[in-house]
């Protein structure tokens, strides 16, 4: 069977940079006005407030009322590395006084939804919300901008950021989609909290209303900052937390869409169904799915007995079998499989568990087992509810741990009991963890590894580790610090097996044909403000 | 007969009192919380001082008592709160989802009523014959099939014949419509959960038509009627229908309170922004003060329907009310 | 979806008849129970299953054979695969352990519990019934997938709690049965005869009272049996019930068969089918035991 796919590996869509140039002005002169663009959301929303929120579930009905700095390339949001300004004016800049400062110049033709007009002082306060917050007022992110020193507006429309220290982290960091702007007229008048419920953006359309737990309607925003978008006159976010009745809506045509991504099986059935009304996008995904062993228990404290784990694992026959009923699909290690930094498939076969000759890693791990003196280890195996990718990747690992005769009993619960289980009583013998970022960021996202992250459960100190990882903070060019990620990759997952990876996840957007100008990124949370899309009807 | 009412409304409070202690002391219980799940649920970096600053703008650092107090006086005063999850007024939450939620109850008692009574009666009437225990089979099927099967095998239906008919698969509409705005949307969505309900729960009263039937069909006066040569038909349809719907209403109303927040699962499959649905997704996400507001609706509905029902069989046999 | 109203039952006092020997009995209740025997027989069918499942099958249930994945019925495979290349026959055969496992025991123990609790409210009365009767009312009211997420939730996924979260709620509902029979038998004379003689409450309980509502007990058990079965069946589609990789009806139906519900639908139509047959099945042998056992509907 054949499926019309887009997929564009990073070097690839460099190299076709051109020629999709000249594919996007044919496409301009045909694009369609009008219409309105129904899509499902798997998800539900918490609060509108980007900057305290973390879930697809709000930045996919929400993001598109806003606008924010910069943003990924929405023509080439394949690119980890290709930046556009949004509400800045010009390019995005590259950095002055060795890379310590960052001027913004802002565009003066924006609006808010409420008439106000935008300037540099809105910019100044939702980026001091978010980095400096005041006391008790969250911010989610906090943490991705510890490299900033100061932002402060230099003039009407110039803002200039000020970091502590060199980042290449700093400008994916500024394109998270969570990074709302806000206008400093109601963050002084109604507070810090009023964005929880309200909205007032910039963004290409303007909130409606929502019906909790039914759907967001959005309608065309005709002052937005870019001249002739957005092309559709409305949306529509439905919920739908069912996945099956997800996929049935695009079939029924009750929806045209869905953002996060769907199985093969389910892609496949949609194409058999409907033949070339259905498109699909697809596309690696910046999440990988990990096991964690907790090392505050024995025999996990054993680098042997983690080792035997992963050694256990036919991580190339599963992605071949997997990727067939499950979002999962590439093996890779650290790094997200389509950046520069990533390790080739050579490198990855020296590592622990990656060899492709499973009798003899199986054979290892049994002795491994033995000699740790946990021969016949049970356990029981902390899983999240959630079907896709979770549930599905759990009842393969329990079947490759019974190969080398490790009993695993999987429990599994609900989110929250599932992240209590993790955070706060560490309460588990091995748990599925993962690791999904928005703006693929390896330096700032290989941090899950470290024993002393926020986000890491493992339970462990490894000073080496840490220390590796500063080096790898300070590294300048891109050639050191694919080195030292070489060496830290090896420490995390193939000598310590501080935790246990299993595969990336793949995205697999198939639509309704006529949805046109929306394009897959490496993430569910990024190229999600809608302005460009338009309907084919 | 006053006395009476008075006696049943006050052995009310402490079921009510008993419910929110339960259901309060019952969530506090599960580990984690609404902040944690709304920080770390997407897997993103969390600082302890977030998650901190969180709890307290929900009222969740203060003691277990004071937030007792505060939700049980809350609830008399009908005060229910905000949701933790949403921040949005409780009683907007549930009155957006009880029109739908109540909606469905309706058609799908209709739906019971009109499944259940002819067929109880027949039943009846033609005792222990091949028509009977066809009935019966029927009836007790509706119990037997899994509701959420039942549900996906009636959408995967319409997508697939409606495809074979007129070329483009046709499925319900996914999101709610009035029925005043769009009566043929709304219906078209409601109809199918509304019908797979209704069918569940013409089960019980079906049987309950037979038997109070059957108990009536033996009764003096039916044998008065037929010697006085009466036309079976007329017999079952005036008199013996007449005075055995009395249980039979019951049932059918204790059902409908049921029905009401019960429909967990079929809800989860069509898809229906109902109570139901509301329900799972509080407990999911933790959402305490949406929950026990929940909880407690459900159990003043369910509770005053019993006391309704109570008093109804009071006021037609004085013996119970003396007993 | 999830209701137990259907039980309301009428028990009266059992009195007991000359035994006729057993196989005339037995040929007696298929003659007068035709829709109970044929639930007898899916019962029966179903124990037989679970009891030889070993012998019945010869694959695994719960290991993975990928190269196997979705493979529509054949002759190895009469009922096909599912996504992770497991025999699904194999899968229901030792499904129906879990489900008479889960259903038996949550049957028997909460019928079990709410019969002591039924009869000593009744036997005791006054206060203790009072405040016993409002506890009940609690239970009663209280949605029940509330109890069962709560359960699951707070002690986590896996059979014990599985049938934890199903016996609570039918505590209330066999005691308050249990109770209204007792109360009845309270008041009849032997029991005053017995108090007169001196016995013991414990004795009077065990040796009067509780062979006098073992009728309403035993409609109860069978009445719950399938009911327990549906229970496990929809908190496992709910995911909060049995897990991966243990076979059970309604894990199958979870995940999986809602996405291959059309592509490879004996994924999703085989467990279905399972539990709607062994739920019909306990529902026709209990309504059956319930016209046996209950004099008032026998004489019709």
């Amino acid at each position: 069977m054949k499926f019309p796919s887009l997929k564009f590996a990073v070097p690839l869509a460099a190299g076709l940079a051109l020629s999709f140039t000249m594919a996007d002005t044919a496409q301009a002169q045909k694009i369609k006005r009008g219409g309105i663009l129904n899509f499902v959301v798997g998800s539900k929303i918490p609060s509108y407030d980007g900057h305290i929120e973390g879930t697809f579930g709000m930045i996919h009905p929400i993001r598109p009322f806003y606008s924010t700095l910069i943003r990924v390339n929405p023509d080439n949001p394949q690119s980890p590395t290709d930046f556009i300004c949004d509400l800045c004016e010009g390019g995005v800049p590259k950095g002055d006084d060795g890379f310590t400062k960052y001027v913004f110049k802002i565009r003066k033709n924006v609006k808010f939804h409420d008439g106000t007009p935008l300037t540099a002082d809105d910019i100044t306060a939702t980026y001091k919300k978010i980095i400096f917050p005041p006391e008790g007022i969250a911010s989610a992110r906090k943490a991705f901008f510890k490299m900033v020193d100061s932002v402060e507006s230099t003039g009407k429309y110039e803002v200039t950021f000020k970091l502590k220290f060199p980042s290449g982290s700093f400008i994916p960091s500024v394109a998270m989609p969570f990074n709302f702007v806000y206008s400093k007229k109601d963050l002084d008048e109604k507070g810090y909290t009023w964005h929880k419920t309200n909205i007032n953006g910039t963004g290409a359309f303007r909130f409606v209303q929502h019906q909790p737990g039914s759907f967001v309607e959005g309608k065309r925003y005709e002052n937005y900052h870019i001249k002739g978008k957005p092309y559709l006159d409305g949306f529509k976010a439905i919920s739908a937390p069912k996945m099956a009745l997800r996929l049935q809506a695009i079939r029924g045509d009750r929806a045209a869409i869905e953002f996060r991504g769907f199985p093969p099986k389910a892609r496949d059935d949609l194409v058999k169904a409907l033949g070339d009304k259905i498109t699909v996008q697809e596309s690696d995904w910046n999440c990988a799915l990990y096991v964690t062993p907790n090392q505050r228990r024995k025999p996990f404290d054993d680098a042997r007995v983690r080792k035997a784990l992963s050694l256990a694992l036919d991580r190339w026959g599963g992605s071949k079998y997997l990727s067939k009923i499950a979002i999962v699909k590439t093996v890779g290690g650290v790094v997200f499989p389509n950046h520069p930094l990533a390790a080739t498939r050579e490198e990855l076969l020296k590592l622990t568990g990656y060899g492709t000759d499973v009798a003899a890693n199986r054979k290892e791990a049994k002795r491994l087992l033995k000699e740790a003196g946990a021969e016949n280890l049970k356990m029981v195996f902390n899983n999240r509810g959630v079907d896709q990718p979770y549930k599905v990747v759990g009842t393969w690992l329990i079947d490759q741990w019974k190969q080398i005769g490790v009993e695993a009993e999987q429990q599994v619960n609900p989110s929250p009991v599932f992240y209590a289980k993790l955070r706060k009583k560490s309460d588990f013998d091995v748990s599925i963890d993962f690791n999904c970022q928005s703006v693929v960021n390896p330096i700032a996202d290989v941090t899950k590894f470290l024993g002393s992250a926020g986000n890491n459960y493992g339970g462990y100190k490894d000073e080496v580790l840490e220390k590796i990882y500063d080096r790898l903070l300070r590294a300048g060019t891109e050639k050191e610090q694919r080195v030292i990620m070489r060496e830290f990759e090896t420490r995390a997952i193939s000598d310590q097996v501080h935790m246990i990876p299993t595969l990336w996840w793949y995205k697999i957007n198939p639509h309704r044909s006529y949805v046109k100008g929306w394009k897959i990124a490496p993430s569910h949370y990024l190229n999600q403000a809608l302005d460009q899309v338009w309907l084919d009807k | 007969m006053w006395q009476y009412i008075l006696k049943r409304l006050f052995l009310m409070i402490p079921t009510l009192l008993g419910a929110a202690i339960l259901i309060f002391f019952l969530l506090r219980l599960i580990p984690g919380d609404v902040c944690e799940i709304k920080l770390a649920g997407a897997g993103l970096y969390v600082d302890q001082e977030q998650i901190d600053i969180c709890r307290k703008d929900l009222g969740l650092d203060k003691p277990m008592l004071v937030q007792f107090w505060n939700f049980f006086f809350g609830f008399l005063t009908f005060d229910l709160g905000k949701s933790m999850w949403t921040g949005k007024e409780i009683t907007f939450e549930l009155g957006l989802r009880f029109e739908l939620s109540l909606q469905v109850a309706i058609m799908a008692t209709l739906t019971a009523i009109l499944i259940a009574i002819p067929l109880g009666t027949i039943s009846a009437v033609k005792q222990n014959t091949w028509i009977d225990y066809f009935v019966r089979a029927f009836s007790i099927a509706g119990i037997a099939i899994p509701s959420f099967w039942l549900g996906i095998m009636i959408i995967l239906g319409l997508l697939i014949s409606t495809q074979a008919l007129f070329g483009t698969p046709w499925m319900p509409p996914i999101e709610y419509v009035p029925i005043w705005e769009d009566p043929l949307a709304n219906l078209s969505q409601l109809i199918w959960p509304a019908v797979a309900t209704g069918y569940r729960y013409s089960a019980v009263a079906t049987r309950m038509t037979r038997s109070a039937l059957l108990e009536v069909l033996r009764e003096d006066y039916i044998r008065t009627a037929r010697a006085k040569g009466l036309m079976e038909k007329l017999i079952i349809n005036r008199h013996a229908l007449k005075n055995s719907m009395l249980p039979v209403v019951t049932v059918i109303g204790i059902e409908f309170a049921f029905l009401m927040g019960g429909l967990v699962v079929t809800e989860q499959v069509f898809n229906l922004n109902g109570l139901g649905k509301l329900f799972v997704e509080s407990v999911l996400n933790q959402d305490f003060a949406l929950t026990q507001a929940l909880v407690m609706v459900v159990v003043s509905v369910f509770i005053f329907t019993n006391f309704v029902v109570d008093i109804l069989y009071a006021w037609l046999d004085p013996r119970i009310r003396y007993a | 979806m999830v209701t137990t109203s259907e039980i309301a039952v009428e028990a009266q006092i059992e009195e007991l008849a000359d035994k006729p020997p057993l196989m005339s009995r037995i040929r007696d209740f298929g003659r007068r129970q035709p829709l109970g025997s044929v639930g007898l027989i899916i019962v029966l069918v179903m124990i037989f299953a679970s009891v030889f499942a070993t012998v019945l099958t010869p694959y695994d249930p719960e290991a993975n054979a990928f190269e196997f994945m979705l493979t529509p019925p054949n002759f190895d495979y009469l009922m096909g695969t599912d996504q992770f290349g497991r025999d699904i026959l194999t899968r229901i055969i030792y499904g129906a352990r879990t489900a008479l496992f889960v259903g038996f025991t949550a049957a028997f123990i909460g019928a079990t519990v709410g019969l002591v609790l039924g009869v000593a409210s009744a036997f005791f009365g006054g206060k203790f019934d009072l405040i016993f009767q409002r506890v009940m009312d609690v239970f009663m009211a209280f949605p029940l997938i509330i109890l069962a997420l709560a359960v699951v939730s707070i002690f986590g996924t896996g059979v014990q709690n599985v049938i934890i979260a199903i016996t609570i709620p039918f505590i209330p509902r066999c005691a308050r049965v249990v109770r209204s029979s007792a109360l009845a038998i309270r008041e009849i004379p032997y029991i005053d005869a017995a108090r007169a003689n001196g016995f013991s409450n414990s004795r009077i309980i065990m040796r009067h009272m509780v062979p006098n509502v073992m009728a309403p007990f035993l409609i109860m058990i069978t009445a719950f049996v399938g009911q327990a079965i549906l229970l496990e069946a929809s908190l496992s589609y709910l995911g909060l019930g049995v897990q991966e990789p243990i076979p059970a009806w309604g894990l199958m139906l979870q995940g999986g068969a809602e996405e291959y519900v059309e592509s490879a639908p004996w994924v999703a139509i085989w467990p279905g089918i399972a539990i709607s047959l062994a739920v019909f099945g306990f529902n026709l042998f209990g309504d059956a035991v319930r016209d046996t056992l209950d004099p008032k509907l026998r004489s019709q």
